[in-house]
């Protein structure tokens, strides 16, 4: 059969650093099909060019046969290419059949809106999705659910042929989400085609036909759903066998358990609304424990319910000077905790003020003299840091923003280290910088666990948790189902235990 | 470097190319108006130069730190006729009763801003634009919609008129201890620090353990008191509390502080440069009357407006090179 879309040899980089190495997707008319792969894969690199965000540096598109080249959104859409953002582009005021027909209203003979007609349009083009609702309500009374739906109603009512969903689910409770496949059915039964980008790889099983799998900027595979099991599609995307990792996964699991020093912090079945469910993790003092897991299943949501900075709904956090927990990540802090967040431009640094005063903000409160900053030992702290951790930078009175991403990451790892903590979370320590200063960044943490200081350590990098934690604690869509002890735990034997240990049933 | 005087001057540069341009305009516009004009740089202008800049220096430090937070605080204007009213009818009292009081008024209404702010999350240009006309009614309903005289037989009047030491008035000593005091703050003590931080991210603040909600309240209180300051430095220099003063003064006040160099979306601010840049507004105007009084040419008050248009965009373009020039000599 003739595909809908055939994406060949698209090639894109960005200021000379390769995105896409000759990419390839090809869409079947009527198929749902996904698009995995990890973090900078590539796969909204090639989406964006399908759909006119970006221009490609060479290759062919083809869309129903016609070459495409879209330059822009508005030309993709013209064509039959609709995209269902997350944050939804509609107007959330105005009525939901004003979001389904607009700049498309059926008028009377006057040439005015015909709004008895377009009511009863709008009801339609939503009924063919099993969606009644009263459609004179403004949009934004509906749920997230019902305003998603009825972006993909006027999408397909616009006579899109193919619907782009991206992570259409994440901000979906489980109801929602059946309503959501059901309308991926319906539109797989109007022959449209879906392109469904998920982290949820439980999802594809449900909805997909099949999968094109990217790997560093490559379409690695192409594989039919039904044929797969959890465990080969996440083995694609690593870039690993299968079989090496099934075996590694099932003789490793339960080992014994070692406890270095006294007990730092216990997290016990800690749900919140930011999609954790039940995770438990403890810290011993001079030990590295590790979350491991794929982009979605919680680590940076189990770290900040730890902090205090979300509400828990269940659960609790203790530790021996606080045996109810914190009440705000300032408690948390006064208590001995740190915590390196994962976005470094919007939680972490302050890019107009100096190295300086970005690296003393979180220890302020200890360095009051007669109420003013003492200034000497700030500085006296700032330069031992920037001596210590290596920072390069021309001045401490530089703004933050002029240091390099490794360096900037230094002084935020010095803001924690400065307040001498028992535990610090560090999430995504090493992202974005450069190898050399990753390789000084972790031995500077293992150089203060060497010194009795506790760390969680959050990473996407399986190397960092295996080669750096002592124990990794696998958390699966908001829940921890495992935990490894090291030595032992291999690349392998962690995949193994982040695709099986939930999944009985398809690996 | 050779040279430690020009290490240090490229060290404050780094830090602090914003709030070049504004310097050099003070400096250029200073020279220019004393070697073409006889009395510029005589006592008596620069003492009455000073006492009428003197409020809007005040508003502005005030307005400084509300915005260095990423708000604003559109209130100030109405602030100081309402106080200016509220002192005029303490002024029998002494200057002792209502320099405290005035700046007690303000702060009572900058506390209201802080309220509506933090507590009912209403952004900070409705919230105070909604002060800013309740203010301004309040001041005409207890003015009965009049200029209010004050009392010349009391003390209040020598706070505005009376120079200490034959020098200058008290009323300007006030704002250099506040504009002082305030330096300090944001330097030296860590509510100045957060107030800073919290312009450059809120939620970076929060999980950094800083008390961001206490910086926010002070910021709009501590406007508010300003405005108090600057209402009570009104009445006691022109002898009569005004509930019709102090229209659009919110926008100098912003002015001042934008020409300073200050981030309108907050996270860096200095305190000299905002006076720097209060002084530098106030100049063009005094500038252009004694141009007027040179009687060569006339330029009506609509024309004077214009002229300072015209003058802050150039003071503001001069900014955005000069820092743009020290970035890349920077690093």
């Amino acid at each position: 059969m003739q595909p809908l879309l055939r994406m060949q040899g698209i090639n894109k980089s960005f200021a000379g650093v390769a995105a896409l190495t000759s990419a390839e997707l090809e869409i079947a008319p009527g198929e749902v099909h996904a698009v995995i792969g990890q973090n900078g894969a590539g796969k909204s690199t090639l989406i964006k060019i399908l759909t006119g965000v970006y221009r490609k540096d060479s290759g062919d598109i083809e869309f129903e046969g016609n070459p495409l080249n879209a330059q822009s959104p508005r030309e993709a859409q013209d064509a039959g290419i609709a995209t269902i953002y997350q944050e939804l582009s509609l107007v959330p005021l105005r009525s939901v059949t004003e979001n389904v027909i607009m700049g498309y209203e059926p008028r009377n003979k006057l040439g005015l809106v015909d709004w008895k007609a377009a009511h009863t349009r709008s009801r339609e083009i939503l009924a063919g999705f099993g969606i009644t609702i009263d459609v004179t309500q403004p949009l934004g009374s509906y749920s997230t659910a019902i305003q998603q739906l009825t972006a993909i109603a006027r999408a397909v009512s616009l006579n899109a042929r193919l619907v782009i969903m991206d992570e259409p689910t994440s901000s979906l409770d489980d109801r929602e989400v059946e309503t959501l496949f059901g309308v991926v059915r319906a539109l797989k039964d109007k022959g449209v085609s879906v392109i469904y980008i998920s982290h949820f790889l439980d999802e594809l099983f449900h909805i997909c036909d099949r999968a094109t799998i990217m790997r560093d900027g490559q379409t690695v595979a192409v594989r039919e759903i039904a044929e797969s099991t959890k465990l080969s599609l996440i083995a694609d995307m690593l870039g690993r066998d299968p079989e090496e990792i099934a075996a590694a996964g099932m003789t490793d699991l339960g080992g014994g358990v070692r406890e270095t020093g006294e007990l730092l912090l216990e997290a016990k079945d800690l749900k919140t609304d930011r999609n954790l469910r039940d995770v438990s993790v403890s810290v011993h003092k001079g030990e590295i424990v590790g979350l491991g897991g794929l982009l979605g299943s919680g680590r940076t949501e189990a770290a900040r319910a730890i902090f205090a900075m979300d509400k828990l709904r269940n659960g609790f956090v203790r530790t021996t000077a606080r045996p109810n927990g914190f009440s705000d990540p300032a408690d948390a802090i006064r208590s001995g905790i740190g915590f390196l967040t994962e976005d470094r431009k919007a939680e972490g640094i302050v890019p107009e003020m100096t190295v300086r005063e970005n690296m003393t903000l979180a220890l302020l409160p200890k360095l009051i003299k007669n109420g003013a900053i003492d200034r000497e030992r700030e500085t006296e702290i700032v330069e031992k840091f920037v001596k210590a951790l290596g920072i390069k930078l021309a001045s401490i009175e530089q703004p933050i923003r002029e240091l390099s991403g490794g360096n900037q990451q230094k002084v935020l790892l010095a803001r924690w280290l400065a307040l001498e903590p028992d535990l610090l979370i560090l999430d995504e320590p090493t992202r974005g910088v450069d190898v050399g200063a990753k390789f000084e960044i972790q031995s500077i943490i293992r150089e203060y666990v060497e010194k009795g200081v506790g760390v969680l350590l959050i990473s996407s990098e399986f190397e960092e948790l295996v080669e750096g934690a002592d124990r990794i604690v696998v958390l699966q869509e908001g829940t921890s189902v495992t935990e490894l002890q090291n030595p032992g735990i291999t690349e392998e034997s962690l995949i193994g235990a982040i695709a099986q240990s939930h999944d009985g049933a398809t690996a | 470097m050779l040279d430690t005087n020009a290490f240090d001057l490229r060290k404050y540069l780094q830090g602090n190319g914003q709030s070049v341009g504004v310097w050099i305009a003070l400096v250029v516009v200073v020279l220019f108006g004393a070697m073409r004009y006889d009395n510029f740089t005589g006592a008596y202008n620069i003492s009455s130069f000073l006492n009428y800049n003197s409020m809007f220096i005040a508003i502005a430090l005030g307005m400084c730190f509300v915005i260095m937070t990423g708000g604003i605080d559109l209130s100030v204007g109405s602030v100081v006729a309402f106080t200016s009213v509220c002192v005029a009818y303490l002024s029998p009292y002494g200057i002792q009763v209502a320099l405290p009081g005035g700046i007690l008024a303000g702060m009572a209404i900058g506390s209201i801003n802080a309220f509506f702010v933090i507590k009912m999350r209403i952004p900070p240009f409705i919230a105070t634009l909604a002060t800013m006309l309740g203010a301004k009614g309040g001041a005409l309903v207890i003015a009965g919609r009049q200029t209010i005289s004050v009392d010349w037989t009391s003390n209040f009047t020598k706070f505005g008129m009376e120079n200490v030491g034959g020098l200058l008035p008290w009323s300007i000593i006030s704002v250099a201890i506040l504009a002082v005091g305030l330096w300090i703050v944001l330097e030296r003590t860590s509510i100045g620090r957060t107030v800073e931080a919290i312009g450059g991210g809120e939620d970076a603040t929060r999980m950094m353990g800083l008390p961001v909600d206490r910086a926010k309240a002070f910021v709009y209180i501590l406007s508010g008191g300003c405005a108090g300051l600057a209402g009570v430095i009104l009445a006691s220099g022109f002898g009569a509390g005004q509930p019709l003063e102090g229209v659009g003064w919110e926008l100098s006040a912003i002015a001042s502080v934008v020409v300073g160099g200050t981030l309108l979306t907050g996270g860096m601010g200095s305190v000299p440069a905002t006076v720097a840049g209060a002084l530098l507004l106030g100049l063009v105007f005094n500038i252009l009357n004694f141009e007027n009084g040179r009687g060569v040419i006339s330029i009506s008050a609509y024309w004077q407006m214009v002229v300072r248009g015209m003058f802050l965009f150039v003071v503001i373009l001069l900014q955005a090179r000069v820092s743009r020039a020290t970035k890349k000599q920077g690093v």
